[in-house]
């Protein structure tokens, strides 16, 4: 079976990539061994940690960082397109020019962000709050989602929180399984004619306040209960992320997923890339669990397989590495090394990644392989944590890398 | 590599959940604990004290959704279905032993089939076996053929196929052999057009997947234990063994050695659907498939769940888009909800037909003038549900066939290959 470029990792990277390259006329498989860390999706995607504007940030990060590999010029550039190019696939997210805002957090914090969905809290500065008085409301039996925390947070910022508590009988039957009352079956009862009772609930509990926060357990397949509910309800509603799983990172993992497979691209989940065949400095074909004895070839292909998380690089007590094809990664040496012992330090080991050339060209056994590029969390030279910008690498690169294989570079 | 790992996996499980979003059971059942509790959660406390089994993992379709989703690779529908055999104390009643032993009531019925389908369509006798045996009256059984396939090989095709230099070796399951003989003769008329001759196994049983469900694990090792011995007589003359339902070919490759006991790891490779060795003869240039030029339809394609855990379905979709006049529309892959045996029991018949109203819905959307799938319950639950007519891709490809053109170029084929 031939493709065009074939991608490994059917995460926001890997799905970043696909679409770019089926809009760009290319025929394209994708591999996925199982759903991505969208699932985890906080609502906000990240640039970069910064204070400045954004081409004076990207100034001071060093040499191996993806960004500077890409150069500051084209990182911006490229940034540029992400909001349309959601957009397209009917994800909403909105942000500043050139810097960032900030988004609160499960635990009441204000965090920086670059690009934000539609439907959740977007605020200028982490100084003060555009609210005086602000209710924060949970679903009775929900325990992914903790308003007190969020309250102790807003309040030390001069906000005066009321947590409320919503019973709605529609709701009853999920209460009876407690260890199950998590935030996708909680947003699929809650469509159709409930979004007008939890309307007419938050109204009542709500009197006086400037706005609701809600946490964002709405909209499961699409954005519309979600919006339907703030067109409902007589003060303005924001919504806050919820422990995993994320609802609207399940949704846009799957409009993203319908968005390729509509292009065109071929999807498989629940498979796994066990191998390839090389010649020389080309990868000429790769092998799966599922489909044992087929070469799937392509003259491309892109490895966003992600960091250890979702398994695209491993940690032993001897090394870390890349599974997929044993590519060169970038660690420290001395497994001592890997960690700091105060946790909120940057730790080294996030940093960790697959080793490639300018143009994200992985290297194995110290040679760039012609036609396999890395792309997104797998990349080394990068913390996502410490640094935020998780998401920014993901997309960026995952763009720049469809642009440069179609464009022959 | 790996440490620390145990029977599937089981440990790898990092709580995080993603598995429970695409359990199509939890979503309309909360009575079912869902996938992570009742798999690895729950496998703690069981290794610990069998007590703290719950019997509410007999709402588990065994779809196997919840680990195509694992980020961790943790077998969560194995967990599960491995404890349901090994700790249920629910006894299955007579209602279990008829809709599990397909072999024997199958049997049974052929020979007066005309008789049972009439008798089956009985409003008196739909609402005793409703009543007395809780098999929802809703549902319409599949009816029997008079003529079985075996039977129908042995007398027109057998024969025919000793010509043939080349063979494969067919497991037909139950459905094609006691309900569908149609789909059988179309598998035999493609090899024979492709030409492979066509053997049938030295002795053929159910693959068990409804014995399994229904809890007679002892019957269904009996009947795996047969089907290993020849299948590995077929593999011992280089046939690959082919099927044209998924779950006959999930059960065999992927649940006897885990749930049964049964090591299959040396003909495990040989056992594979229909569709894909054929897509494979074609892409690799060994055969040529020749369509006829009037053949015009619009066709929507439903993977069923155990396929895709297979993850085969882009075989069976790859040749029907081969077929030039196809229309063809990919459904989004989601659970019918009949699950076997499952959805014919009258506790069950809500649940199923909850998770189904998706794949319904996008079936009467796409308004396709039939819809393929590779599953013979997918079949009756979409048939049932829509009234939408639902084939195999097997017997779509034999429809769309230019018999004679497709043997005339893969004898061309056979002929320059010899010349090479």
């Amino acid at each position: 079976m031939n493709f065009d470029t074939i991608i490994i990792g059917g995460g926001l990277s890997g799905l970043t990539a696909g679409i770019e390259l089926q809009k760009r006329g290319q025929k394209t498989l994708m591999i996925s061994s199982g759903q991505s860390a969208l699932h985890f999706f906080s609502g906000s995607f990240e640039f970069l940690n910064t204070e400045e504007d954004y081409p004076e940030a990207l100034k001071k990060l060093p040499a191996g960082h993806p960004y500077s590999l890409m150069g500051a010029e084209k990182v911006l550039e490229t940034a540029s397109k992400v909001q349309d190019f959601f957009a397209g696939a009917g994800v909403v997210l909105n942000g500043e020019e050139g810097r960032n805002h900030f988004r609160i957090t499960p635990i009441g914090v204000l965090k920086q962000a670059w690009l934000t969905l539609e439907d959740y809290a977007r605020l200028p500065s982490d100084k003060s709050l555009p609210w005086k008085k602000v209710t924060i409301a949970n679903i009775e039996g929900f325990l992914d989602f903790h308003p007190d925390f969020i309250a102790a947070g807003l309040e030390e910022l001069g906000a005066e929180c009321h947590c409320r508590s919503i019973s709605l009988p529609e709701l009853d039957r999920l209460r009876n399984n407690p260890s199950e009352m998590r935030s996708a079956n909680i947003a699929r009862a809650l469509t159709g004619s409930v979004i007008g009772n939890l309307a007419k609930r938050l109204s009542d509990v709500s009197a006086g306040s400037d706005v609701i926060l809600l946490p964002a357990v709405l909209g499961l397949d699409d954005p519309r209960p979600a919006q339907s509910l703030k067109v409902r309800t007589d003060r303005p509603i924001e919504y806050i992320a919820t422990l995993p799983p994320s609802v609207p990172g399940i949704r846009t993992q799957m409009m993203l997923k319908n968005f390729y497979t509509r292009l065109g691209g071929t999807y498989l989940l629940g498979d796994s890339v066990t191998g390839g065949d090389f010649e020389g400095r080309k990868l000429k074909g790769i092998r799966t669990v599922n489909h044992s004895d087929k070469l799937f070839c392509a003259d491309n292909f892109i490895l966003a397989s992600g960091s250890f998380f979702s398994r695209g690089l491993l940690s032993t007590p001897s090394g870390i590495f890349e599974p997929v094809f044993d590519l060169q990664v970038n660690c420290p040496q001395e497994r001592r090394d890997w960690t700091k012992e105060n946790f909120f330090d940057r730790q080294p080991y996030m940093g960790c990644g697959v080793a490639t050339d300018g143009q994200f060209r992985a290297l194995r056994k110290g040679e760039s392989i012609e036609n396999l590029r890395v792309c997104g969390s797998l990349l080394s030279g990068s913390d996502a944590i410490n640094e935020g910008c998780g998401a920014g690498v993901a997309t960026i690169t995952a763009l720049h890398i469809a642009e440069n294989i179609t464009e022959g570079k | 590599m790996e440490y620390n790992t145990s029977e599937n996996n089981f440990e790898q499980c990092m709580k995080c959940t993603v598995c429970t979003v695409y359990c199509p059971m939890l979503a309309v059942n909360p009575d079912f604990p869902g996938p992570k509790q009742a798999g690895p959660d729950g496998e703690r406390y069981r290794l610990k004290d069998p007590s703290f089994y719950d019997e509410a993992l007999k709402y588990c379709l065994n779809c196997k959704r919840c680990e195509i989703s694992c980020p961790s690779n943790v077998k969560i529908g194995d967990i599960i279905q491995k404890a349901r055999l090994d700790y249920s104390a629910i006894k299955p009643g007579l209602r279990e032993f008829a809709l599990s032993h397909t072999d024997l009531i199958g049997t049974a019925a052929s020979v007066i089939g005309p008789v049972v389908n009439d008798v089956l369509k009985l409003g008196a006798v739909q609402y005793a076996m409703d009543t007395m045996m809780g098999v929802d009256r809703r549902r319409t059984f599949p009816e029997y053929s008079r003529e079985r396939f075996t039977l129908w090989f042995r007398r027109n095709a057998r024969a025919a196929q000793e010509k043939y230099s080349r063979f494969v070796t067919y497991f037909h399951g139950c459905y094609a052999n006691y309900n569908y003989p149609k789909l059988a003769q179309d598998f035999v008329k493609i090899l024979n057009a492709l030409g492979y001759g066509v053997h049938l196994m030295e002795k053929e049983k159910c693959c068990g997947v409804a014995l399994i469900s229904n809890g007679f694990r002892k019957d269904a090792i009996r009947g795996a234990k047969k089907n290993l011995k020849s299948i590995r007589e077929a593999v011992a003359k280089s046939e690959p063994v082919l099927a044209t339902s998924s779950t006959c070919t999930f059960t065999i490759r992927d649940e006897y050695p885990h749930l049964l006991g049964l090591d299959n790891s040396d003909i495990r490779g040989s056992v594979m659907m229909a569709t894909r060795f054929i897509f494979n003869l074609i892409d690799s240039g060994k055969a040529v498939l020749v369509f006829r030029n009037d053949y015009r339809h619009r066709i929507a394609y439903h993977t069923p769940c155990h396929l895709e855990k297979l993850g085969w379905s882009i075989y069976s979709t790859s040749l029907l888009k081969m077929i030039p006049g196809v229309d063809f529309v990919m459904l989004d892959s989601q659970c019918c909800g009949i699950a076997g045996t499952f959805g014919f029991k009258k506790e069950n018949y809500q649940y199923s037909q909850k998770i189904g109203e998706g794949l319904f819905r996008q079936i009467s959307e796409a308004e396709p003038d039939m819809v393929a799938t590779d599953c013979e319950t997918c079949k009756w639950q979409i048939e049932m549900s829509t009234g939408f007519k639902v084939e195999n891709p097997i017997s779509i490809l034999a429809d769309a066939l230019d018999v004679e053109a497709t043997i005339e170029a893969n004898a061309a084929l056979g002929t320059e290959a010899a010349d090479k």
